[in-house]
């Protein structure tokens, strides 16, 4: 045996190996995905808090299920709950008691399932708005950004029908609200009603079909997605960020095998451990507390779980001043649009922009190399916009706390609202974009002259300047990689001055003009070369000379 | 791979100073570098220039402290057993953990222990990634997108050439039947879903008021007299009473029939109350449903300085002495008054249904059939 060898398997595992191999002729495939990369920045994590997260939701809500009865027959309680012993409320209710009270450790994984529910949301709320700035939807993963939004969508309506089973009072009354907005829809809306709920409010149904769709069919297209979503970021692999090395054909990282499975492994752990922390030291959803649901109280101040809170505020905030009748027949414009509008604005649009973008740039080519987002102004603009927009509904919809917290009038929060959910993405438009810009610039003037050490040195006329370095290789990649970014595609007028016949038609019109919108603002770098201007400063007398004469 | 003769070296003496080929660039503490030629001196499954191997001495105390966060792991899983255990169920059978704050301290007891087990794995293996495995930076090629010329036009000739033979594109009564037997069966689940509920008819459009139904408080049986509500300003949930006293009212009829019945000064009502709604009036008591006209919560909040009726859930703000309508936020239309008046004993009874139908609104709720 040679020296440089690989010491040999254990038989053991040589023995698993080949019975697999045997069998589906694995070697070879095994060994490349094993190598696979993963490139390192923080960023790619907030993927896999959601996945683990995710895992936690399974693993607990099948625990969850060995007692959850989710019936809405009507029972005496007689657990060991001493408050509401002899209340009457739904099985559904007393069984989430008796998880609570009579199951030991039963609390604790009721707490891990909501904790986990909302960090899974918004890691995954998170990790969509990584991929949006850095243009990681770009060619080839669009299909993968679609798949996304729907696990988006899924996830949210999967953590509202969780909310709901346990049949408290905040629960029933999210149920309500859900029940309320079905019922505006035009022409079909009772009908969707009685049959989602098998006839009037409340019902008997309800919570058993939600409960068949909350463990079974939305966990199961979920797991669908996200297998989905994970074969083709397999195959497509990761974006990475501009660097050295770091280019359009060949991606560097660390590999899956030995280093990033142990990485990984210790970050679901790690995931683990936070949500558990949270769900032993800080109570969520104390549904003891609430007492059961009926149809006929309620309490103030109720907050539904977070990423209900957008809708919460949009139905808060949006006035009944735009309902109409056709005929006697009512369009309720009031719930319509805040409930199912703005829904379909934000999810419609997120699945959208990938085409919107590459329809306006004319960009059409395949990217594996993320965009920093200062180099793409417009966009992250318009994800700012975008996130003031939701920040404004999700705020209206803790306008009585705020109302209550800084003795405003309550009124007054709802019109404060209604304003700047209209002037604030417009405002934070305008100023992301600045900003980006601004960043542009410096990082021109960085290329060009290098950075400022905050060395300060006195010229010989006495004049004090500060010394500009060498950046690093490495800055140099990352700087410029803004080189080549606006894309002008096929010219729209031929060498003889006549335009294009797609250009002149009022959609080709439109679009060039979009384009030159979408890239006109941004700083060039054409033909700036690193470290050609004249502020380089190495602490030689010549340069020194030569940095005076400016 | 060829020869290695330094291979025993590393693996010996790690006080031994290793030859290296300095070349690439080192990673962060202290790690050593490997050498510049791939097949030369490197054990690694990657080529040595993309494998930053760490130093021994960084490996082996990286191997010391994963090794304690394993132990401690280890000691706090322990510990969750403990926790488990220390919470027997009592003598007749129920755990102890029912009570509140025992709940609390087993959740924290069990919670504490399993996240400091969690993290600390997490932490171990995190420092057998930093400190004992090489730090990498491995490259890989991209797939080439799209696939060749070749490569496309040999599919597309295949896959048509297929098409034709299987007489899919040459026989359309053939592929156009297929399709046509589809449809039944695609729409067979959503046929199948008819049955999940009853058409909705006009059942949201009535209630079970009606005229002479005597009122109860919400939450007991005792009926309400004019004389309980003699104070201006006073408000009162209440409900029908139940025609089966054992069971009381179903929640469906609860939500339906739940009612404020607010006292005022009969001089205070407005000039929007019309005539027909003053006469559905007792002395100054009126009576609104309770369920918002906006998506169905119940409008709590009653304001009596202002006699505006508040919904916590959206804000929407009825005014009670005009006939409930909307005076500020979303909903669409008023509360639908509940005419009242009283018995021969003094009792409140409704006088009839509500004036429109209660809850969210809907598409046809303002049509009269
Ligand atoms: C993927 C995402 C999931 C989300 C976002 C989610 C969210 C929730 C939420 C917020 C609750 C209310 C918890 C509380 O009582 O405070 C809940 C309850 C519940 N979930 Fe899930 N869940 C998910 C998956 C699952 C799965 C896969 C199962 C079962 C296989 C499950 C089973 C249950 C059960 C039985 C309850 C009712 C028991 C209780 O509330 O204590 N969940 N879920
Ligand atoms: S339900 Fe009353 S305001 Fe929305």
């Amino acid at each position: 045996m040679s020296d440089n060898q690989a010491p040999p398997a254990p038989k053991a595992l040589r023995g698993v190996g080949n019975f697999i191999d045997d069998r589906f002729h694995l070697a070879k495939t095994g060994e490349k995905n094993l190598r696979k990369v993963f490139p390192n920045h923080w960023s790619f994590m907030l993927g896999e808090i959601a996945l683990y997260s995710f895992i936690i939701l399974l693993l607990t809500g099948v625990f969850l299920t060995l007692w959850f009865n989710p019936s809405m027959a009507h029972t005496v309680y007689d657990g060991s709950y001493e408050r509401l012993r002899g209340v009457g409320m739904s099985e559904a209710y007393a069984s989430t008691l008796h998880i609570t009270f009579d199951v030991r450790g039963g609390l604790l994984i009721r707490q891990i399932h909501h904790w986990a529910a909302l960090i899974f949301v918004a890691s995954l709320v998170i990790h969509m708005l990584r991929v949006f700035f850095t243009g990681a939807f770009r060619k080839p993963r669009e299909i993968n950004w679609l798949i996304g939004v729907a696990i988006f969508t899924l996830a949210i309506v999967e953590g509202l029908f969780g909310y709901s089973l346990p049949d408290d009072l905040p629960s029933g009354m999210g149920v309500r609200i859900f029940q309320g907005v079905l019922l505006s829809i035009p022409l079909i809306g009772t009908y969707l009603s009685f049959f989602m709920f098998g006839g009037e409010f409340p019902g008997e149904m309800i919570i058993p079909r939600l409960y068949m769709l909350h463990i079974l069919l939305i966990p199961g297209i979920l797991l669908a997605l996200i297998a989905a979503h994970f074969m083709i970021l397999w195959h497509q692999k990761h974006t990475q960020y501009p660097g050295k090395g770091r280019t359009e054909k060949k991606v560097v990282g660390t590999p899956m095998f030995p280093a990033f499975a142990i990485k990984a492994g210790g970050f679901f752990f790690f995931t683990f451990a936070v949500i558990t922390g949270l769900a032993g030291f800080v109570q969520i959803n104390p549904i003891h507390l609430f007492g059961p649901f009926t149809p006929t109280s309620i309490t103030s101040g109720l907050q539904p779980d977070w990423y209900m809170g957008f809708l919460e505020g949009s139905l808060r905030m949006f006035p009944n001043w735009f309902d109409f009748d056709i005929g006697g027949y009512a369009i309720i414009t009031g719930v319509l649009v805040p409930g199912l509008g703005f829904m379909g604005l934000l999810f419609g649009g997120l699945a959208a922009w990938p085409f919107v973008e590459a329809w306006i740039t004319g960009d059409r080519r395949v990217h594996n190399v993320a965009d920093r987002p200062r180099n793409a102004p417009v966009r992250t603009a318009f994800g700012v916009a975008g996130i003031t927009f939701y920040g404004v509904c999700w705020l209206a919809g803790s306008n009585d706390i705020l109302s209550h917290v800084f003795q405003i009038n309550l009124y007054a929060t709802t019109w404060f609202f209604r304003i700047f959910l209209i002037l604030g993405p417009i405002l934070a438009f305008i100023i992301a974009k600045r900003i980006c810009l601004g960043l542009q610039r410096r990082d021109r003037e960085t290329l060009e002259h290098g950075y400022e050490s905050g060395t300060i040195t006195q010229l010989p006329g006495g004049e004090f300047v500060e010394v500009h370095k060498k950046s690093s290789g490495e800055t140099v990649h990352v700087l410029e990689s803004a080189k080549g970014k606006d894309y002008t595609p096929e010219p729209t007028v031929d060498a003889n001055g006549v335009e294009s016949p797609a250009s002149r038609k009022p959609m080709g019109r439109l679009r060039s003009r979009l384009a030159h919108w979408y890239t006109k603002d941004n700083v060039s770098f054409d033909g700036v070369e690193p470290h050609t201007g004249h502020h380089l400063h190495h602490g030689t007398h010549a340069e020194k000379e030569k940095v005076g004469q400016h | 791979m060829t020869d290695n003769t330094n291979h025993h070296d590393a693996a010996s003496g790690a006080d031994e100073p290793r030859e290296r080929v300095i070349g690439t660039p080192s990673a962060a503490d202290g790690a050593a570098t490997a050498t510049g030629d791939p097949h030369r001196r490197h054990e690694g499954p990657y080529p040595a220039e993309e494998t930053h191997t760490r130093s021994e001495e960084t490996q082996r105390k990286g191997e010391r402290i994963a090794a304690l966060w394993f132990l401690i792991a280890f000691l706090a899983g322990v510990g969750f057993f403990v926790s488990y255990f220390s919470f027997p169920p009592n003598a007749d059978g129920d755990p102890s953990v029912a009570d509140p704050g025992i709940a609390q301290l087993a959740n924290v007891l069990l919670g504490g222990t399993l996240t400091l087990s969690l993290f600390a794995i997490g932490a171990g293996m995190t420092v057998w990634a930093r400190q004992v495995l090489p730090h990498y930076e491995v490259s890989s090629p991209y797939d080439e997108l799209p696939s060749s010329k070749e490569e496309k036009g040999s599919f597309s000739e295949f896959f048509m050439r297929g098409a034709n033979e299987s007489g899919f594109t040459k026989r359309p009564l053939m592929r156009r039947t297929l399709l046509l037997a589809m449809a039944p069966l695609g729409l067979a689940p959503i046929v199948l879903l008819r049955d999940t509920g009853p058409l909705p008819k006009d059942t949201l459009k009535s209630t079970t008021w009606e005229d002479g139904l005597h009122m109860v408080v919400e939450g007991t049986d005792r009926r309400i007299t004019a004389a309980d509500l003699d104070e201006v300003g006073s408000m009162v949930t209440a409900l029908p009473e139940s025609h089966d006293p054992e069971h009381g009212l179903s929640m469906n009829e609860q939500a339906k029939t739940v009612i404020l019945l607010i006292k005022m000064d009969p001089q205070d009502f407005g000039p929007d109350m019309t005539q027909q709604q003053l006469d559905w009036t007792h002395d100054g008591i009126v009576a609104y449903s309770k369920i918002c006209t906006h998506v169905g919560c119940p409008a709590a909040l009653y304001e009596r300085t202002t006699h505006r009726i508040l919904c916590p859930c959206h804000q929407s703000t009825f005014d009670a002495a005009n006939g409930a309508e909307v005076v500020f936020g979303p909903a669409h239309r008023p509360l639908p008054q509940l005419p009242v008046r009283v018995d021969d004993e003094g009792y409140l009874v409704a006088a009839g249904d509500f004036s429109a139908p209660v809850g969210p609104t809907f598409w046809d709720a303002g049509v009269e059939d």
